[in-house]
């Protein structure tokens, strides 16, 4: 069945700084066609922005590397795949806690995935140690008017 | 980001004017430490009137500021933060120790701009 809403988008760029705009724009520019509220867009560009920052400060830790963006768009929610083939994570658990970094000398608050998993609906990390890291994001578009809708069937 | 010094009072401000991700934020660190040992003043405020983004590379920035003005003396404040950056700020827990004022900062009160 093909749906309106269904749609695919690849993106591929090296691991410079000057990217996350670029990153989290075009990705945000993708997910207006799911026609989001100003706040889950701001949503999207944040979670997009820390997974694009921690690919290339973590990951490759300023070193030249590949990161890739897979968006996979449904009728009402967007799945968003950032990845590296960088170091990967030794410790997913610990890095997932609020307030760890394991660069506090650059001034990293260590909220990055908190951050992820407060404005996302769904996040999964994925990492092999010396292959690389994968990021999986959901985020359901319009849930406030889904749940106003499910509140007045009811 | 324009950069503002009001002598009387020993007040620096600093308005950021882009969207402050991880690139951005270290260009603001490295202009700001700049400015701050400069001038060192009594107080430093980052406004941020203009700023429409912010990730959590914003709050390492801001800390990192609020850990140099406090180890001079001085004081960080924040102004004008746009409700859209307040979830990120709240998170973190920033807002509990770093004051964010409304407006109460006007450009014209401020004399011999910098740059």
């Amino acid at each position: 069945m093909s749906d309106i809403y269904e749609n695919e988008m690849k993106l591929e760029f090296l691991s410079k700084s000057n990217n996350e705009a670029f990153a989290r724009i075009t990705v945000a520019a993708f997910a207006a066609q799911l026609d989001p509220s100003i706040e889950e867009l701001a949503d999207i560009k944040t979670a997009v922005s820390e997974a694009v920052t921690n690919a290339i400060i973590h990951g490759y830790e300023d070193r030249e590397g590949i990161i890739k963006i897979e968006c996979k768009m449904y009728a009402g929610s967007i799945q968003i795949e950032i990845s590296d083939t960088g170091k990967g994570i030794e410790n997913i658990e610990v890095a997932r806690e609020p307030l760890y970094t394991s660069k506090p000398n650059l001034e990293r608050s260590g909220m990055g995935f908190t951050i992820m998993e407060s404005f996302m609906d769904d996040v999964k990390i994925e990492s092999i140690v010396g292959l690389g890291t994968k990021v999986t994001m959901k985020k359901v578009i319009h849930k406030d008017a889904l749940m106003n809708q499910s509140e007045i069937l009811n | 980001m324009n950069v503002y010094y009001q002598k009387e009072d020993k007040l620096l401000v600093m308005e950021i004017t882009e969207e402050i991700d991880h690139h951005v934020a270290e260009k603001i660190r490295r202009r700001a430490d700049y400015e701050i040992q400069r001038y060192m003043p009594k107080k430093t405020l980052f406004d941020f009137n203009n700023v429409t983004f912010m990730d959590s590379s914003g709050i390492g920035m801001v800390v990192g500021r609020y850990k140099l003005m406090s180890m001079l003396g001085g004081s960080l404040e924040l102004a004008n933060v746009k409700p859209s950056l307040e979830k990120v700020f709240e998170m973190s827990g920033v807002s509990k120790i770093i004051p964010i004022k409304k407006s109460d900062i006007l450009k014209t009160d401020i004399t011999s701009p910098q740059g």
